[in-house]
């Protein structure tokens, strides 16, 4: 076709679309066409007002239902990280809220794909970087139940241990970053301060702050250091004041009480139907933990209680997560009361690594430290789903095995992104500032919910 | 009631008048920037030990000259506009906004009448026989930067924030206009001297501190100091540039000294509605002398009363930094619901009762019969108007 013919035949269409789209009629369908385009992320404005030339007498009474589209993210303060949040507003009112995920993508879970199942826990440990613990250890059961290997009854306290530590942790940071969010700024640096006794505890045991890379398949890297149990003792003294501390500044406040009272209500079947799971759940008045609905570790041996409430607000959720800090500080206690003696990980030379000393006496130590850590482990063909408790709700691994060193498939089910589902039905009607207090009391993980 | 004029201008004007007038010009303003200087290194050194922190340390001792390094360093940074602002509004609204902070201050008495180059004149900037509306007029003006910011940005946050503004200051502008009302009928005059005077210190502990108008208009003070600290948008009630909501409300395009100047304004007015709280109900610069030194000598004629003033406004200043340190935001409905269904109304019903008890004690009345039965009536007044009132979950049931 000569370049002639291709003017010609182009030309009149280009016309005809411009002629159609004068019409109002087509105007209006064109308009309706973009505003129920579901398969795109952005909101789009119910009605748009194009003021073009003055006066406009037709335009009496026309600012009525008039709404404006704002972005709230990737940058802003109270978004938690990158989340961005298209809100229309009507006034202040949020009429529509759209939560636009995805600026933090890393492909975590395709780079899982060609990691060995030895380096897999430290990609998974970077998803929900505020408990990268719970991350390891969803990881590792899951590589182990696909081993079947059984691991050492300390290695198991140990983990549950440090679970709760970061459990604990992780709250602090949500007191923390909720105050903060709703004004109360001292809050901010009293939850920070607290959450930097656990993490210095974390890092005596584990060597890091974050992304520990502690808990691994087998086991854990190490055992505990000398005089462990009083740094734990005293790091849980230091906690408990905290928390009664944050309960008389603001459980008792009113205007706390304003600003979270009955803001960002949900309903047991609404959280049920939206895959919510963790203290959003709960605080619908449905128990739902997994550390006592399918016990896991030995959270069946140890005394804990669930904490739930019923009004589904952001001040339930604020008081489950809480009073969850207590609840670990006790299963803490527990463990360091109980904490059995013995391995803490499996002596299978070909799942675990052997002593660093024994590598310079023995070749068929030298000879498995060396294929762990370049090849890693085969694991057995099949698949598992393994679920535990984060502080954020059920996160699960569903890991696929083809019989190679690495994983065929890795998903991890962050609950962050399925809490950030319940986040439109309970900013919706709701004012501005409310959309932040709810954001907030969803304590999303953005890279947990990215991944 | 005559106002007291100042001595320095009812006389002759000559050079040396004129002369004293631009000194205490240039020192109220000196010292007005001094203070905010030194408000936000105390503010950020009291806030920074209630949270643990050791805040500014390293510029100066203490750290005290950290406001002057933030001020270098914003005054050389680099000013963008959004191309959609609206560049005239966008330049003026700082200036608009720091303006109306330091004419306010002017008519504070800081001090007593002392002589200075043979001239007795009052240790204030100016004595205006309306001060109390020139204050209520310098309040108002002082939106409009604000305001106009915001809405110069043409940007969406800013105006979110703008929109917030302006409800707000008007809002409170009322509960606040009614505050001051409480006062003027305990004083009877506009004048801020006039009202200190009122309060003036009368030779002992308990009759001094009675004397002040804070006890017979004790309900104003509390609405006094409510209003005034949404009036300047401090802290619970810094709607205007919430920044977990609306990033930087009004100031969020700004950059450089011109962000520099919105900020200096707001501490600018909390200082200026703090000293605006000691002259109207804390009696001003009264307070005793140092009783063995002469009365008319140099330091109970000038230092004292600059003393007592100072005191007092800084212990109402460290008031407002422990509320900024301690308390969370409010939202912009529950700040309207304030404003509106119960400081108006009961600074109102306070006037009311205030005003029949003058008149009472003026015509000698029962005072035991009087009191009750005015609290009570004020009370039933407000108990109906508060039943007429829509609830806001009723409004919340009709929005759904």
């Amino acid at each position: 076709m000569s370049d002639e013919t291709r003017t010609e035949i182009s030309t009149p269409s280009a016309d005809e679309e411009i002629r159609d789209l004068e019409t109002p009629a087509e105007l209006e369908e064109a308009r309706l066409e973009r505003q129920t385009d579901e398969g795109a992320q952005e909101l789009r404005p119910q009605r748009e007002v194009v003021l073009t030339g003055g006066p406009w007498p037709e335009l009496e009474g026309e600012g009525e239902g008039e709404t404006m589209i704002i972005n709230m993210g990737p940058q802003h303060p109270s978004t938690h990280g990158v989340l961005r949040v298209m809100m229309e507003l009507d006034a202040e009112t949020v009429v529509r809220a759209k939560p636009i995920v995805g600026y933090l993508h890393t492909g975590m879970e395709k780079t899982g794909e060609e990691l060995t199942y030895v380096q897999g826990a430290t990609n998974v440990t970077r998803m929900d970087y505020a408990s990268p613990l719970g991350n390891e250890l969803v990881f590792s059961m899951a590589v182990e139940r696909l081993l079947d290997v059984e691991v050492p009854p300390r290695a198991i306290w140990i983990r549950m241990l440090l679970v709760e530590l970061n459990r604990m942790a992780s709250h602090l940071l949500f007191q923390a970053t909720n105050g903060m969010d709703l004004g109360a700024l001292s809050m901010m640096i009293y939850g920070w301060r607290e959450r930097e006794v656990t993490l210095r505890l974390l890092e005596e045991i584990t060597g890091l702050r974050m992304n520990h890379n502690f808990i691994r398949p087998g086991g854990v890297a190490a055992d505990l250091p000398d005089g462990w149990e009083d740094a734990v003792h005293q790091t849980c003294e230091q906690v408990e004041a905290g928390v009664e501390e944050y309960d008389r500044l603001l459980t008792n406040n009113p205007i706390w009480h304003e600003r979270t009272v009955g803001v960002g209500l949900i309903t047991t079947e609404q959280a049920l139907a939206l895959g919510a799971s963790g203290p959003i759940l709960r605080s619908t008045g449905f128990p739902w933990d997994l550390r006592k609905a399918q016990p896991y570790l030995a959270y069946d041996e140890v005394d804990f209680d669930v904490i739930y409430t019923e009004n589904g607000d952001c001040f339930d959720r604020f008081r489950i997560r809480l009073h969850e800090i207590l609840e670990s500080v006790k299963i803490v206690r527990q463990c360091v009361e109980k904490m059995p003696t013995g391995d803490y990980r499996v002596q299978d030379r070909k799942v675990t690594p052997p002593p660093r000393e024994r590598i310079d006496e023995s070749m068929e130590a030298l000879i498995h430290h060396f294929k762990l850590f370049t090849e890693g482990f085969k694991v057995p063909p099949g698949e598992t789903y393994v679920a535990i408790e984060s502080p954020r709700g059920e996160i699960g691994c569903y890991l696929v095995s083809d019989g190679t060193g690495k994983p065929c498939r890795l998903h991890i089910r962050g609950p962050s992104f399925y809490n950030l589902q319940t986040m439109n039905v309970m900013v919706e009607g709701r004012l501005v500032a409310d959309a932040v207090a709810v954001i907030s009391s969803v304590d999303p993980i953005m890279g947990e919910v990215d991944r | 009631m005559k106002y007291p004029a100042d001595p320095l201008l009812t006389g002759d004007i000559d050079l040396t008048v004129v002369l004293i007038v631009i000194g205490k010009t240039i020192v109220t303003f000196a010292l007005l920037l001094v203070a905010v200087m030194l408000y936000i290194w105390f503010m950020r050194k009291v806030i920074a030990d209630m949270q643990n922190r050791i805040g500014p340390a390293t510029a100066g001792p203490f750290g005290v000259l950290q406001s002057v390094a933030d001020g270098v360093k914003l005054f050389f940074k680099e000013q963008s506009m959004p191309t959609s602002a609206d560049r005239r509004v966008f330049l003026i609204a700082p200036y608009l906004s720091i303006l109306p902070a330091f004419l306010a201050f002017s008519i504070v008495p800081i001090g007593g009448e002392v002589s200075i180059a043979g001239h007795q004149t009052y240790l204030q900037l100016a004595e205006l026989p309306i001060g109390v509306l020139w204050l209520l007029a310098m309040s108002g003006l002082g939106l409009y930067g604000v305001m106009l910011a915001g809405w110069s940005s043409g940007s969406k946050y800013p105006l979110l924030g703008s929109v917030r503004a302006s409800a707000q200051l008007l809002s409170y502008e009322a509960a606040f206009g009614l505050a001051v009302v409480g006062v003027l009928i305990q004083s009877g005059t506009l004048s801020t001297r006039g009202i200190v005077d009122g309060q003036a210190w009368t030779g002992n502990w308990i009759d001094g501190i009675r004397a002040w108008y804070f006890l017979p208009a004790i309900v104003a003070f509390v609405i006094f100091l409510i209003a005034a600290i949404a009036e300047t948008n401090h802290p619970p009630f810094d709607l205007v540039e919430a920044e977990q909501e609306l990033v930087g409300g009004f100031h969020t395009e700004y950059t450089g000294i011109r962000f520099a100047i919105f900020f200096l304004a707001e501490f600018m007015n909390v200082i200026t509605m703090s000293a605006i709280a000691v002259t109207l109900f804390l009696g001003g610069p009264a307070g005793p002398g140092l009783g063995f030194l002469a009365t008319d000598g140099t330091v109970n004629v000038w230092l004292m009363p600059v003393f007592w003033f100072m005191l007092k406004l800084l212990v109402l200043l460290y008031c407002t930094v422990w509320l900024r340190a301690t308390l969370p935001r409010l939202r912009y409905d529950q700040l309207m619901d304030l404003g509106w269904k119960y400081m108006i109304e009961i600074a109102f019903l306070w006037i009311m009762v205030s005003g029949l008890v003058v008149i009472a004690r003026e015509e000698d009345w029962n005072l035991w019969i009087v009191v009750p039965a005015a609290a009570v009536g004020a009370a039933a007044v407000y108990g109906v108007l508060y039943a007429s009132m829509p609830k806001r979950h009723e409004l919340v049931e009709e929005i759904k």
